[in-house]
This record gives structure tokens, C-alpha cells and sequence, in this order.
């Protein structure tokens, strides 16, 4: 008999790789077409002392919760989180904040080239073991401890990207040198480079996910990708492959895998998907990756240089997400027809019909309102970073719009509004790294919640842009509702073991 | 109201979208003859 699906586990995790930051698709261009720049933008990055210390980097990776970060004075930026220094760790009851070193090593570590896309010089080789020697998980005591090996230095490439940590040159990252791919744009240096980092950083969480939850990587059944990325060659750009190669490079020797693609609302499309596939009794257990957008690094730098603040978007952010048959004990995804929401191809642009669609439509399916939701987590873009866009403060956005939804759906007076607001508002925290803030990216602090009965229910709501693709005007939405379980008040077990 | 001008829309992703603008403008008589969505994330 099939089971229902639960979330058992969540792994989200940062690397902060500010070397990385002039590959960024904005700061490439800029760059490019303003040399004399460079200077300046090396001098806005931060340490990663100051990475590790920042608030909302430590609320992804669970050591402060969205709570915590409430009650701190802005700029965050600026020592926010001094007085809470003791929480300020790179380890985190969900992941890891890896330094640039250890990501590195993570990059060798996914390429599979031969002769290699990363090729890491002498002394690069030496830094990066020194850095990893200690590494909870990589070093030489961890569970998967990684060897760096120096590459023979290749002939100059003009189109080769230097990789530094700091003032040591590192290596040098190629595009594709074959003959058939040497003209082929899409396999130049600055796309495999992100498609690679997408993988390591996938990867790092995936192993994060594997370690925390006790499982060894043969027990995942299937992977489920849904980065930003587009892998392929000319033929077939976007093609996919990325769940499989981060599967590949956590060892999931078991499982097979595929990409899921929706934007930013790829990550609740890609966790729906697995809980149904799980519920349906195809598999046992699923894992849903995501790695990081080097693309997407540095896309505000000129704003932070302007008013004479670090660049902030420094950090790849990758997640990994664990779904299993019902443990009696973790929270699970309403899956009954229509509870899942979605937006319609016809249905207008308008936010009420968005909102109609997502929040009223699947909670009047499975006999809610809106006030029966105890949290909703939408998209959680760090306002620190999205005012300097002029975007403003994106979650707080909204959290205004559900609340606006609850009153014209006639579930809460208008009179009730703002009271309403101050109840479900929590501030963002998560880096502009697409689609890691759409919703999902609050799954380890709802986890959580659920577990310690906090909470009752929580819905996840995601919207994705898909006009950005320029094949059509529309958008997307997918929102659901994660539940305790109630066979942990029980106390009964469910049907898996993991 | 707006019959007779041209409208340049500018719509925001997590705001309001170029599209539901230009319904309201057009609804209003207005001639869009720019519009766009801006994604900031």
C-alpha cells in the first residue's frame, strides 16, 4: 500500500567564494567594459569572517532563527550579529557556511575532465589541502575525506579563467579544448564554470543532507535537480544531467535522477514532484537538489560600491531536501487533489488572481482558510540586498499580499489586517540566488517548527518568472501545505525505515 | 481618461507585473507602446 510522503530532513549551505564574484554575469560585463573597476569591486568584498558572521547567513544555515534576525538592528552588514558572536559558526544545525578553499576542493573534486576544466596549480594544491585538513566532512578524519592534486600546467589560454583565493593563484578554469567543442559558445569557460560550481555546491549540501540524516548515499532511490542552471552543449542547451552528476558526486551509486526546470519555483515544483512519486510508491526515498548560480553573484555590486557597502552577494547557496515514505514522525506535503497550488496558463496576471490561485483555491480543497496557515513561507529574498535594486523589501511584500488575499477572500476583516501581517511576517534571509528564496529555502526552520508541535501547518508559496525565457508572458506559481505529523503526537511509526 | 496618450510601462516581478498595468492602462484608454517585467532576483 502506497504511503504518504514526508519531509524528513533539509541541508542548506553557503560558499562563500568572493574570488568568484567578477564571474558573476553583471560584474563580468561591467568588468569588461570598464576595466578600472576592478579595483574597486575587490575592495568591497568581504572576509569570510564576515560572511560567516553575517545574520542571514546564519539564519540559513539554522543557527539563528528568522526571529532572531527580527530583533537585530539594521544594517546587518555592520556587526549586526556581534552580540550574538557565539552563534556566529560556520556549522549550522543545516548545513555549513565553506570557505572559498574548501569549495575549490569541492570543484576539483566534480570535475570529471580529462584533461581537466579546473586545473589547480602547485601551490593552489597546497593551499587547499591545508584548508580542508580539518574539514568536518572532507578533511582527513571526515567521513569523505577528499585528495587535492596538482594539475600539469597546460599551455596559456587566453580564454582560461584565473581562479584566486586571496593572493594565491589557485588554478586556471578552461572551457571545453576538444576540437568539436573549442567553437561551441555554450561549453566556453564562464558556463562550465557555472554549471561545475552548480554541481560542487549541490553536492556539498547533498553530502551535508546524507551526514545529517544518517543515510548512507546507496539508500537514495532517486535525485531530483532543480538548480538555474542550463548544461548542454549547442544541440542541447538546458538539456539537464545535474541531478545525476551531484547524485554521482555524493556516491547515490543507487539512484537514478532528472532535472525539474520552473524559475525560481523549480525547487517547490522538484519537492512536489518527489512527494508524489514517493506517495505513489515508486520509490522510497528521494532526494531534491539544488546547487548554486554563479551567474547571479555580484548582480547588485554597483548599488553595495555606491553606498559604500560590502558586496553582499558572495555566496552560492545550494539545498538539499530529503522525501521517504511516512516515518509516523516528519512533517508531510498535502498531496489531495487540488491541494497543491498552481497558476492556470489562462488565468490573469493580476496579484489577486496569483494569490486567488495559490493561497484560496488549494486551502479551500483541503477545508482551510487562509488564518488556519499558522506560517507561510514565500519568497525570502534578504531585504538588505533587494532594496538596492529599488525592489524594497520583497518578503515583506509579500506577506502584505497574503494578508491582503485573507481580507478580500473575506477570512479576516480589514480592521485585522495589520495585526494579521505582524502574525505570519518573518524577515528574509536568503541570498538573491533565485531559486533558493522561492519559499522552500524556510524548509529547515518549518522542520523545525512542525517537529517541536510549534506549528500545525505551514504553506510554502513560490512564483516563478517565466517571461524571462522571452517564449511567452506568463508566470508561474506552485504553493503547498507541510503538516505535523500526527503520528507524532501518536507516538505511532509509520512504514519506513531509513 | 488616458485616451489619446502613450504609455511606457514599467512592471516589477515582485510587484505589480507589466502586464496587469497595461490592462489597467489600455482599460483606461491609453496606447502602451512599451512594456516590460523586471526580475530583480
Amino acid at each position: 500500500m502506497p504511503s504518504r510522503a514526508v519531509v524528513r530532513n533539509a541541508a542548506f549551505c553557503l560558499a562563500h567564494v568572493p574570488d568568484l564574484v567578477r564571474y558573476g554575469s553583471k560584474p563580468r560585463r561591467e568588468l569588461a567594459a570598464h576595466a578600472e573597476e576592478a579595483e574597486r569591486v575587490s575592495r568591497g568584498l568581504r572576509s569570510e569572517a564576515a560572511a560567516i558572521r553575517y545574520p542571514p547567513s546564519q539564519v540559513f544555515i539554522g543557527n539563528l532563527s528568522p526571529a532572531d534576525l527580527a530583533d537585530l538592528p539594521r544594517p546587518w552588514f555592520q556587526g549586526g550579529a556581534d552580540a550574538l558572536a557565539a552563534d556566529g559558526n560556520a556549522r549550522g544545525p543545516f548545513g555549513e557556511i565553506a570557505g572559498e578553499a574548501v569549495f575549490y576542493g569541492l570543484l576539483q573534486q566534480a570535475d570529471s575532465r580529462e584533461p581537466p576544466l579546473f586545473e589547480v596549480s602547485q601551490a593552489g594544491a597546497r593551499a587547499l589541502r591545508e584548508e580542508l585538513a580539518t574539514h568536518p566532512l572532507y578533511g582527513a578524519g571526515g567521513t569523505r575525506p577528499l585528495q587535492v592534486q596538482a594539475d600539469r600546467e597546460s599551455a596559456w589560454d587566453p580564454d582560461a579563467l584565473a581562479l584566486r583565493w586571496g593572493d594565491v593563484d589557485v588554478g586556471r578554469f578552461h572551457g571545453d579544448r576538444s576540437s568539436e567543442g573549442r567553437d561551441d559558445p555554450n561549453l566556453a569557460a564562464p558556463f562550465l564554470l557555472e554549471n561545475l560550481c552548480a554541481k560542487a555546491s549541490g553536492g556539498l549540501a547533498l553530502d551535508w543532507l546524507l551526514h545529517d540524516s544518517q543515510l548512507e548515499p546507496e539508500a537514495v532511490d532517486y535525485v531530483i535537480s532543480c538548480g538555474e542552471e542550463a548544461v548542454g552543449d549547442r544541440y542541447q542547451r538546458g538539456g539537464g544531467g545535474m541531478a545525476k552528476a551531484i547524485g554521482e558526486f555524493s556516491g547515490c551509486a543507487r539512484a537514478s535522477g532528472m532535472d525539474v526546470k520552473n524559475f525560481c519555483a523549480g525547487p517547490a515544483s522538484a519537492l512536489v514532484s518527489a512527494c508524489a512519486l514517493v506517495q505513489a510508491g515508486l520509490y522510497e526515498r528521494v532526494v531534491v537538489v539544488a546547487g548554486g548560480s554563479v551567474a547571479k553573484l555580484g548582480m547588485k555590486f554597483q548599488g553595495c560600491l555606491e553606498r559604500d557597502m560590502p558586496i553582499l552577494e558572495d555566496c552560492l547557496a545550494s539545498l538539499a531536501i530529503l522525501v521517504t515514505a511516512d516515518d509516523g514522525e516528519s512533517p508531510f506535503v498535502h498531496l489531495e487533489p487540488g491541494a497543491v497550488g498552481s497558476a492556470p496558463i489562462g488565468a490573469s496576471a493580476s496579484d489577486e488572481a496569483l494569490y486567488r490561485d495559490l493561497l484560496v483555491a488549494p486551502l479551500e480543497r483541503l477545508g482551510l482558510t487562509i488564518p488556519d496557515i499558522d506560517r507561510f513561507a514565500p519568497e525570502l529574498h534578504n531585504p538588505e540586498i533587494m532594496e538596492l535594486s529599488g525592489s524594497g523589501d520583497v518578503a515583506r511584500k509579500n506577506f502584505r499580499s497574503i494578508a491582503a488575499m485573507a481580507v478580500r477572500a473575506g477570512q479576516i476583516e480589514r480592521e485585522e489586517m495589520q495585526a494579521f501581517v505582524e502574525r505570519i511576517s518573518m524577515p528574509g534571509f536568503a541570498p538573491t540566488q533565485g531559486h533558493v528564496p522561492s519559499g522552500v529555502v524556510y524548509l529547515g526552520h518549518a522542520l523545525r517548527a512542525l517537529r517541536a508541535g510549534e506549528v500545525q501547518r505551514i504553506m510554502i508559496v513560490s512564483k516563478a518568472s517565466l517571461f524571462l525565457g522571452r517564449i511567452t508572458e506568463l508566470y508561474d506559481g506552485v504553493s503547498f501545505v507541510l503538516e505535523a505529523n500526527p503520528g507524532a503526537a501518536s507516538g505511532s511509526k509509520g512504514d519506513s525505515a531509513c | 481618461m488616458l485616451k489619446g496618450m502613450k504609455a511606457i510601462v514599467f512592471g516589477e516581478r515582485d510587484d505589480i507585473a507589466g502586464l496587469a498595468i497595461r490592462a489597467c492602462l489600455e482599460a483606461a484608454g491609453a496606447e502602451i507602446v512599451y512594456e516590460t517585467t523586471s526580475c530583480f532576483v
